[in-house]
């Protein structure tokens, strides 16, 4: 749990606000400006509660007798409400249920947790531990959070909650990277990214082996993306050993990181420009000869400050790759730095444990008033963050087709959110929602089956 | 499995399906057969697999390679599961799986030891067998693993090849055997991108065969002890407590040592701490504390290392919400002058200490046993931290085994340590004696021997006792640690053990 520094200044800076006798306040000034009554608004008008629903349901919304229908109250839900309250293990019966809580709380954050083996709101009643049911965990998304503020020692551009063009990229990375990954390695394809809202991309995998890995499997997966280890006080962090790359790592080397790392990493935070900058990449080389060289060479020229990081590269790189003879250490040491300044950082807890929350996509971010839009991984480097619809835009979208009324639209479609609620809809829910069925057949046959040959039960 | 102890009645302790069959040597421990057993052979049969299990966690603790692990098992094995008549290995191999089961069922932190230990033990057992017995196992196991054709091999003998490579192994010919087996029953080797995966399958080569055995045997268990459990609490507990109860209770002390979840003796205050982390604290703690009262802020890993142990050396709870409290929110504070936001500062400051009572003081009060699920947390073993693998941004962990060299060396030369000793110690992280090495530290610190590290909080009591003299007096464990035998959990908590000296028991 990191605290958010910047939330105590901004959420005293509220202006004060129309009353409620107004459904459509005028959008103030500043287009970044969240406010309550425009959340109510939102959650209104805007917010997609059938969607959701439908997502997290997994087919268990339908007809078909393999239904498990108390399988969406299972859900747990946290709301953040204004000043900080937090809400733990809510749980929802249905869609409408859900929408009138969250319309009536109005919660400022939206989290969605496990699904439990008993409903969350009546856990207590489970609590006994001898008890056949003790609550815990029975399923729940493969989940990945990549924040931004986990790139601080490489970023130059801004640091903490802040984030800009310049370091965006990385992002777009981790996105191309874990993405590719999950597909091509581990098999998945029901994947969602989904903006944080304000400096970083969440990841939920809703397929069904997905979502029954155990707490360890789940541990597994993310140290697969582990490639930058090495606390603070460990000056390396990437060690590659070997002769080769794993095939995951290669792959994510040639079809992304090298080329991240020389068209904009290299150049956007301006890695060998100043001698701090560079003195950090050099430190990753572990040869002092090369060091000292590049050091001499580097203090005593300067060439024009355009092409300054990436002709020094090439320099670096010229010589580490001449290094060959002293050893694989040397040779390795290019990709090191491409990997130590490009790879995906991962929040590993998050990951890890089942019964970790994570916020629901389509949120509005408190400080940005950004909603937490889908961001489509075959088309991320489009992505642009500071573009991501706010709260007054969009109340502004609803207000203005308002008055010139007269066509049969939903709300959402008359907003640029129309876009990213498309997106979810067919993109995503309209594939998994065949997966799901095929799913609920399986495993309907499956019980069948079992019931039939049920053994006696033993320990 | 059923026990008929000599004279007392049946104790039940497993599902006793299948009986018949010739025992292969190694087992899951899931069909079993109902064995005599004396109330000594019980407990003694225990205390010699624990011995074995000891021996593992010394060796993971030193960083030992998997390889080296396989062989130190073998060796432990040897020394301490043999009988007098061959023939009855089978049965102490499982007595005393069974006892220690029931002895580790009873808290998380128990079963996830003791599952780690048992895993790595049968690892390397399976590993010693020979491939034909290997094989007939899987068979008898219903693992039905069927290695890939040469077709496709082919197909995937480039990424193979680059896996192996990166492995610094030899790159595998046609004649190497592969199993393609889901991902998800090889979570070890998938951590350590071991494997080549293809859409979710693993390409196990023949040599990593043990893990997905391995694999299965961890599932099996860890659901097994989990029934355990709940069996131990609703019935078992009860209806042994004059027999069976005490033993078992004992036996799991006995690994644990002290768990330092009460303060052994008094509570220190918020105004000594500075003076006790420069001069009691062990080096990880003491990184920690400076660098949090440098910086103003620790992630969670590093949060939680040195919360527990600040509430184990006996910072009381209030305490310890205003050591964190005051910590973090001047960093808050700060950056808020920074944004040059004077008119809101009174408010801010309010917000700031609510904002920490919500979002780090639930977690304090957590570690405390005042929220959530109310279990009081206990201080983090040299084990659990030597073990951990702390990120980027983290200051937790185990310096002498996640410092790098310079650093580390220039922590040790900041205490004043001799060129000499520095060089000590470095030498023994160099052998990945991590504990070793800290009790090095230690000695040089404070001019007297020490037991042996085994625990922070343990350094921190040692250290309080040499530095306020009579040092030796109240030293009841040291070598001895483990006293023999049936006995209800001392009430004093026994002092850690020095690793690898169980005493045998008398006569």
């Amino acid at each position: 749990m990191e605290v958010d520094e910047g939330s105590a200044a901004t959420s005293t800076a509220g202006q004060p606000m129309e009353v409620d006798g107004n459904p459509n306040p005028a959008p103030p000034a500043q287009q970044n400006e969240f406010s309550p009554d425009y959340l109510k608004l939102y959650y209104g008008r805007l917010f997609p509660y059938a969607d959701m629903h439908k997502w997290l349901s997994y087919g268990h919304d339908g007809k078909h007798t393999g239904c498990d229908a108390s399988f969406f109250s299972r859900r747990e839900f946290s709301f953040t409400l204004e000043h900080d309250i937090y809400l733990r293990y809510l749980s929802f019966h249905d869609a409408s249920t859900m929408e009138a809580a969250i319309r009536e709380k109005c919660p400022y954050k939206i989290d969605i947790g496990a699904v439990y083996n008993v409903d969350p709101s009546k856990r207590t009643a489970y609590s006994n531990v001898g008890g056949d049911k003790v609550f815990s965990p029975a399923e729940r998304e493969l989940v990945f959070d990549v924040d931004m503020t986990d790139y601080d020692d490489i970023r130059s551009c801004c640091s903490g909650a802040d984030i800009c063009l310049s370091c965006w990229p990385l992002m777009t990375v981790a996105i191309k990277v874990i993405d590719t990954a999950l597909r091509d390695d581990f098999g998945f394809e029901h994947i969602l990214w989904v903006y944080s809202g304000r400096r970083g991309v969440h990841c939920w995998v809703c397929d069904p082996r997905a979502r029954r890995l155990t707490n360890e499997q789940r541990s597994s997966i993310a140290d697969y993306f582990r490639v930058c280890k090495g606390s603070e006080m460990n000056g390396k962090k990437v060690a590659l050993t070997g002769p080769a790359l794993h095939p995951s790592l290669l792959r994510a080397y040639t079809e992304v990181l090298k080329q991240y790392f020389e068209e904009k990493i290299l150049l956007n935070q301006s890695l060998l420009a100043s001698e701090q900058n560079f003195g950090k990449v050099l430190d990753m080389v572990p040869d002092e000869s090369v060091r000292s060289q590049m050091r001499n060479k580097w203090h005593s020229s300067l060439p024009s400050k355009d092409e300054v990081n990436s002709k020094r590269w090439k320099q670096l790189k010229q010589l580490l790759e001449q290094g060959k003879s002293k050893g694989q250490v040397l040779r390795r040491c290019v990709e090191e730095i491409v990997f130590a300044y490009t790879y995906p950082r991962l929040d590993m807890e998050v990951s890890k444990h089942m019964n970790h929350l994570l916020k629901a996509p389509f949120c509005v971010h408190p400080k940005t008033g950004r909603v937490c839009v889908p961001i489509d991984p075959n088309n991320c480097e489009a992505f642009n963050p500071m573009q991501v619809p706010t709260l007054p835009q969009l109340m502004d979208e609803l207000n203005r087709d308002d008055t010139a009324s007269g066509q049969k639209q939903k709300d959402w479609e008359r907003t640029s959110l129309a876009s990213s609620i498309q997106y979810f809809k067919q993109s995503f829910l309209d594939p998994l929602a065949r997966t799901n069925k095929a799913e609920l057949e399986s495993s309907h046959r499956a019980k069948l089956q079992e019931m039939a040959s049920r053994p006696s039960l033993n320990w | 499995m059923e026990f008929k102890v000599a004279g007392g009645r049946r104790t039940s302790f497993g599902d006793a399906s299948d009986v018949g069959g010739v025992q292969s040597r190694l087992s899951f421990y899931s069909n079993s057969s109902d064995v005599d057993v004396s109330l000594e052979d019980f407990e003694q049969f225990a205390m010699d697999r624990l011995r074995v299990l000891k021996g593992i966690e010394e060796g993971r603790t030193r960083g030992r390679k998997a390889e080296e692990i396989d062989a130190l098992v073998v060796d432990l094995w040897r020394k301490h599961m043999r009988t007098p008549n061959a023939a009855d290995i089978a049965t102490k191999d499982m007595v005393s799986h069974f006892v220690l089961r029931l002895a580790y069922c009873r808290t998380e932190e128990l079963r996830r030891w003791f599952l780690a230990m048992e895993s790595a033990l049968f690892r390397a057992r399976f590993r010693a067998e020979s491939p034909e017995s290997q094989r007939k196992f899987m068979e008898d196991q219903k693992l039905p693993y069927k290695a890939i054709s040469s077709t496709e091999f082919e197909s995937v003998k480039e990424k193979l090849g680059q896996v192996a490579r990166s492995l610094n192994q030899p790159v595998p010919t046609a004649d190497n055997t592969f199993y393609k087996v889901p991902f998800e029953e090889v979570p070890e080797l998938v951590s350590a991108r071991r494997v080549y995966l293809q859409r979710g399958f693993a390409f196990v080569p023949r040599d990593q065969l043990a893990s997905i055995v391995v694999g299965q045997f961890r599932a099996r268990l860890s659901k097994a002890l989990a029934l355990t459990n709940r069996l131990w609490t609703s019935t078992i507990a009860v209806e042994e407590k004059d027999r069976l109860t005490p033993i078992v209770e004992a036996l799991s002390m006995r690994y644990l040592g002290a768990d330092y979840s009460q303060p052994s003796k008094g509570f220190v205050g918020l105004q000594d701490l500075d003076n006790l982390a420069k001069n009691s604290f062990p080096l990880c703690m003491r990184h920690l504390f400076f660098n949090l009262r440098h910086e103003h802020h620790l992630k969670f890993g590093g949060r939680q290392q040195l919360g527990l142990f600040l509430k184990g050396i006996g910072l009381k709870l209030e305490d310890a919400l205003n050591f964190w409290r005051s910590e973090f929110t001047v960093k808050l504070i700060r950056r808020l002058y920074i944004l040059n936001l004077p008119r809101w500062l009174v408010e801010v400051v309010q917000m700031t200490t609510e904002k920490f009572d919500k979002e780090y003081g639930y977690s304090i009060r957590h570690n405390f046993g005042k929220e959530g699920k109310r279990v009081d947390y206990t201080p983090y073993s040299c084990m659990k931290i030597i073990t951990s693998t702390p990120g980027v941004g983290d200051h937790h962990g185990c310096p002498y085994r996640h410092f790098s060299q310079e650093n580390l060396r220039s922590v040790l030369e900041d205490q004043q340590l001799s060129s000499r000793t520095v060089d000590a110690v470095m030498e023994k992280v160099r052998n990945r004696h991590y504990q070793l090495a800290c009790a090095t530290t230690f000695e040089a610190i404070h001019g007297c021997p020490s037991d042996g590290i085994n625990h922070p909080n343990q350094y921190f009591e040692q250290s309080r006792r040499a530095l306020q003299g009579g040092g030796q007096a109240e030293n009841t464990s040291s070598s001895n640690g483990l006293q023999s035998v049936p006995l209800p959990a001392h009430h004093d908590p026994p002092h850690p053990v020095e690793r690898g000296t169980l005493p045998i028991p008398g006569p």
